[in-house]
Parts: structure tokens; sequence; C-alpha cells
């Protein structure tokens, strides 16, 4: 008797969560573009778990670390796809210096998850208790987080993150940390602002009325009353967020700031072929493979999160929704 | 009410401003804050001669003092002296990101109209044919534009189109033009340093030619990355519009669909485009780090870039101080104009 109220009990108070978790799933279903997202998303999460045996690490160049490429050699001209270079096959070749395009492209994959978390989840986790407090104490505390938020916001994000690392880096930070510490003192605010409207929504309904007025906790009201309620677009967002922090990531590794020499990172794969964009003489397309493998690993990663994005937008925008 | 609303609300947008410039600046000292002493002596170097006499460079800029008159000091030399430290050249950065404006401000005036044009374009189109083809193809070129790295972008349109065909070359111009500019007895003189402006300025129309051949390519980028933002909200401002009892009268009253479309729904749809446009400027205007980078353009952005992997500290704090104040203004200038047009956002 007592399983079964406990149960029902569940039940019902699981189904507010089950009804959203419905429409946002057959949302998904019912835009083609969408599912081509999650399939291209999933098809690069098979890639970063199977990386080990897709790509085997072990060569001597890589100083036991897999994230490091290996380097077949010192050459500086890049070799074509399907050449041996000092008796290592490259399928998709060799870019300058010798490093092995396939195998930077696979562990590239699991890179870009890696960074792509390792800023989300603390970015978000700041964000929510941040906006959390905004929202629910308001006030000065309010005041103080919002000018502050607001002060982040002011700078271009790509530009302030710079203005970080450069200090980090000659503090004796190690580069690609002092990116994600930058992308992540960064990118909170936006967590923070969506979380903080989300509470200041639910805040006064009747049943947060109903609980504070049983005597319930501050962080009980919160942790299980108002979060439940707010965090569907928080999490989504940040979801989203992974498929940007890799183009932004990338976009500093470009431009010297990011990934150490021989990390296993698009950006820097492209970053490599720069000297060899215009080919040779006798074939203007020469080194095509140099730039347009890594690139093209990148572009369908962006490509599948905004797809995924796309349809999310409609999904989050309260206005449409249930239309 | 009118003008009497307008300027209350531009009070009160400043009252919102003055603090959020402070709080810029507050945030580039703090950073500068975590170097050490002698570090911070250091960006002041304009002379190499200086490097042994740090002390007296600390004792000049303040660097012993409490916090808040360093702080004080720093930001009366920021905003009289234009005192931004100096880059590892010893020049003073102020007069690097001067002498690198212009070609950052020749990629943005050509930039900005073809972005707006497009995207309200494509936009508007894509509202009146919602949920037809053209609706998904602009959709579709959003998606795109928004997922390629724009310096892969780049380097590809720089095989196909430089190495391949040899049409658009990256930097802003030829070698021939250069030898040319740069000849202290040619004819040439320089009055805007802008050279498609300064080409017809001079008569000279094969240059004007020659510096709009470069723009190509790097216009072409910089369009692909942000035409999915103003067609988006154009698009979805129109869907609004179209919906509004305004629209719904003039097509009571027997008005053609085109005159609907283009003189009721557009024009009130445009408003906020307007703002977008605004931060879009201030934006490419502030230099676009990537797209100069990759077609070695010099402006601002590519200066950013170049000092950022050294790292030159004193450029990136400046190049962001600088982008800070600017995207602040830019704000507000574009929320006064925002108000301007629309008298509903006064009352707010």
């Amino acid at each position: 008797m007592d399983v079964i109220s406990k149960l029902t009990e569940y039940r019902v108070r699981l189904q507010p969560t089950l009804r959203e978790l419905k429409l946002i799933g057959t949302r998904i279903r019912s835009s083609r573009l969408s599912i081509l997202g999650a399939a291209i998303i999933l098809f690069y999460i098979a890639l970063a778990l199977l990386a080990p045996w897709l790509a085997p690490a072990g060569h001597p160049s890589q100083g036991g670390d897999p994230y490091m490429i290996p380097k077949f050699g010192i050459l500086v001209t890049p070799q074509p796809p399907g050449s041996t270079v000092h008796g290592n096959h490259a399928l998709f070749g060799t870019t300058a210096w010798q490093y092995d395009i396939y195998y930077g492209c696979i562990w590239g994959t699991r890179s870009a998850f890696r960074v792509g978390l390792i800023v989300v989840i603390p970015s978000l986790l700041l964000g929510l208790v941040l906006g959390m407090m905004s929202g629910y104490y308001g006030g000065s505390l309010d005041e103080l987080f919002m000018r502050l938020t607001d002060v982040i916001m002011a700078f271009p994000s790509l530009i302030l993150d710079m203005a970080f690392i450069v200090v980090l880096v000659p503090l004796g930070v190690q580069r690609l940390d002092a990116v994600m510490i930058s992308f992540v003192l960064v990118g909170w605010t936006n967590y923070a602002r969506l979380i903080r409207g989300e509470v200041l929504r639910t805040k006064n309904e009747d049943y947060i009325e109903a609980a504070k007025s049983i005597g319930c906790s501050d962080l009980r009201v919160i942790a299980k009353h108002i979060l439940p309620n707010s965090i569907y677009p928080v999490l989504i967002m940040a979801s989203l967020d992974i498929g940007t922090t890799v183009l932004g990531v990338a976009a500093l590794t470009f431009i010297g700031l990011g990934a150490p020499e021989g990390y296993a990172d698009w950006g820097q794969l492209i970053a490599y072929s720069r000297n060899f964009i215009f080919g040779r003489p006798d074939n203007p397309f020469g080194y095509w493979y140099t730039f347009v493998i890594p690139g093209l690993f990148m572009s369908f990663f962006t490509l599948g999160w905004n797809l995924l994005g796309d349809a999310f937008r409609d999904i989050l925008d309260p206005t449409i929704r249930r239309k | 009410m009118g003008l009497m609303g307008l300027r209350s609300y531009v009070t009160r947008r400043l009252m919102l401003t003055v603090p959020t410039l402070l709080g810029v600046t507050i945030l580039i000292f703090a950073i500068i804050q975590f170097l050490p002493m002698n570090m911070r002596a250091m960006m002041y170097i304009t002379d190499i001669k200086e490097l042994g006499n740090l002390p007296k460079l600390i004792q000049e800029h303040g660097l012993d003092q409490p916090l808040y008159v360093q702080y004080l000091r720093w930001l009366q030399g920021v905003i009289m002296d234009h005192t931004l430290g100096a880059d590892r050249y010893n020049q003073p950065v102020y007069d690097a990101i001067v002498s690198r404006l212009p070609a950052s401000v020749e990629l943005a005036i050509y930039s900005i109209p073809i972005i707006v044009l497009i995207g309200v374009t494509f936009g508007s189109a894509a509202a009146t044919h919602k949920d037809k083809a053209l609706d998904h193809m602009t959709r579709l070129l959003a998606i795109m534009g928004t997922s390629l790295p724009s310096f892969w972008e780049g380097i590809v349109l720089l095989s196909v189109f430089f190495a391949g065909l040899g049409w658009f070359p990256p930097q802003r111009w030829s070698p021939s033009v250069n030898l040319y500019v740069s000849d202290p007895n040619s004819s040439w003189k320089w009055y805007t340093h802008l050279i498609t402006v300064d080409g017809l300025l001079n008569g000279r129309l094969d240059i004007t030619l020659d510096g709009l051949r470069h723009l190509v390519l790097p216009v072409t980028v910089i369009t692909l990355l942000n035409i999915a933002l103003i067609m988006r909200v154009m698009r979805s401002s129109m869907l609004e519009s179209l919906g509004k009892e305004y629209v719904v009268a003039a097509r009571a009253r027997g008005l053609t669909e085109k005159e609907v479309i283009a003189k009721h729904a557009r024009r009130n749809a445009l408003i906020p485009v307007i703002t977008l446009s605004g931060l879009l400027a201030a934006g490419l205007l502030t230099g676009v780090v990537i797209t100069e980078t990759v077609f070695d353009l010099k402006g601002i952005g590519a200066y950013a870039a170049e000092s950022a992997a050294v790292p030159d500290i004193p450029v990136i704090l400046a190049y962001a101080l600088l982008s800070g104040i600017v995207f602040t203004l830019a704000n507000l200038i574009v929320d006064i104009l925002y108000a301007y047009v629309d008298p509903r956002i006064r009352l707010e």
C-alpha cells in the first residue's frame, strides 16, 4: 500500500517534467533538419568514443599523450592522402612537419567534446548559482551581479577572452587551460541572465508561496520547487553552446592563442596548413587535403549543433511553443 | 509628451551607461593588476633604454601607490593622454591603433550596407513566403553562414579564387600599387587612407578598382558570417508585423499586396534591424580579428591577432578596452535612435 502510494506520488510529481520532455521530443521529431542535426552529433559522439580504436595512440613522437598528434618526420612539405611516411600509413596525408591529419581529425573530435564540456559545465554551474541567488534574493546582491554581467557583456566575448588569456599565460597557466578558464569567466553571464529571468517568473507562483508558508528553507524552495521549473531553457542553451565554444577555441588556436603545438585540434590543423593554401606552382590545389579535411570535420560539427539549435529556438520561444 | 519623453528616456539611458563604462575600465584595470609590478612597468616602455630603469617608470606612473590612486591615474592617462602603453616594438599602442584603423574602416564601410541590404531583402522574403521553398533556403543559408569557421571559409576562398583562378588576391592592394603609393616622389597623396576613396581623389580609377578587387573575398566572408542574424531578426519581425491590425486594415482598403508589404509591413518591421545594424557596425569598425588575419589586411583586428600569440599584453588590453567602450557607446546610440523612431519605447 505504502509503495503504491509512493509510486503514485512520484508519478504525479514527475508529470510536468515528463510532459515537457515529451513536448521537446515531438518538436524535434517534427523537424527534419533537427533530426539531421541530432544524427550528425551522434556520429561525432561515436567518433569521440571510438577514437582509441579508430586511431590507436602509441607513436613515439606523442610522448605517451594520446591528445598529441603523431609526427612522422621533420619534413615541412605535406604528403598526400594514402602516402607512407617513414613506414607510417597516413590515410588523410600529413600536414606541415608531418603531423598525421587522420589522427588529428579523429582525436580532434574527442578534444572538441572535451574542451566543450570543460568550458560549458563550469560556466553553467557558475551561472546557475549566481543567477539563482540574484533572482531569488534580489536587492543589492542582484544589482551587483547584474551590473557585473552588464560589464562583461559590454565586450565582444572573444576579445575579452583574449585579454584574460594574455594575462593568465605569463602567470604560468598552461595555454589551453588559460583558454578554458577565460571562456568560463566570460561565458557564465548568459546562463545567469537566463536563469535569473526564469526564477523571477516562477518566484511569485502560488506553489512557491505555499512551500514557503509551510516553512521550507530557502535551499529547499530553490532546489525542489524553483529549479525543476526553470532549468530546461538553460540546459538546452548550455548543450548548444558546445558548438559555439569549439568554434571560439579553434579561432583562438588559429591565431596562436589556443591549443599548444601538436595538440589534436581541428583549428590547429587548419593553422598548420596556412603556408600551403596556395598550393604548388604546378598545381594550385596541391595541398588541398591539409585544410579541406580538418575544415570539413569542424564545419559538420558546428552544423550539427546549429541545426539542433534552430529547432530548439522555436521550442524555447514561449510565444509560439504551444501553438 | 513627444520630445520631452525622449529627453527623459535619454537621461535614464545615460544613467545606465555611465556605470557600465566605469565597470569596463575597472575590469580591464583589474586584469592588469594580476601582473607583477615590474611587468606592469614594462608595459610603458617606449624606449629600449628605459628597460634598465624600471623603478623610475614605476614612480612615474604611480605603480607603487594604493590601488584607487593607481586606478585614477591610469584612467586619467587613458582619457587625457591616450596612454595605453607601448607594444613590443616600443611604439605607443594608441598610435599603432590609429595607423591600423583605415584598413578596418574600409572593410566595414563596404560590408555593412551589403549585409543589411541582403539580410533585410532575404529576411522579409522569407517571412512573406513562410514555410515555402524560399523560406527553407534562406534558413539553410543562415545555418551554413554561422556553422562554417570564418578562418576556414577565408582559406578555401583564397585557395579557389586566388591560387586557382587568380581573381581576388589577399592584402589591401597589389605590389605595383604599393610601390606607387609608398614612393615619396610619386604624385600620390593620402587623403582618407582608404585606398578605394583616395584612388578616386587622386584621379586613379585603376587604383580604386585594385582596392575593390582586394576587398571582394574578405567582404564575402564577413557577409556570410553576419547575415544570418539580420535575416533571422528581419524574418520574425516581419512575421509579427504582417499579423498586425494596420496591415489587415491596409489590405481591407484594397491596397495591392506589394504596397501592403513595402509601405506598411516592412517599414515597421525594420525597427529591430536598426538596433542590430548599429551593433554590427560597432563590431566591424573595431576590427575583425580572424578575417583580417586570414586576408593579411593589417587592420586593428589583425594587429590584435599578431600581438596575441607573442603575447603583447598592452596591445590586447588596450584593444579590449577600446572595444568595450565602443560597444557600450554603440548600444547607447542605438537605443536612443530606437526610442526616437519608436515612441512606445520611451514610455517603458
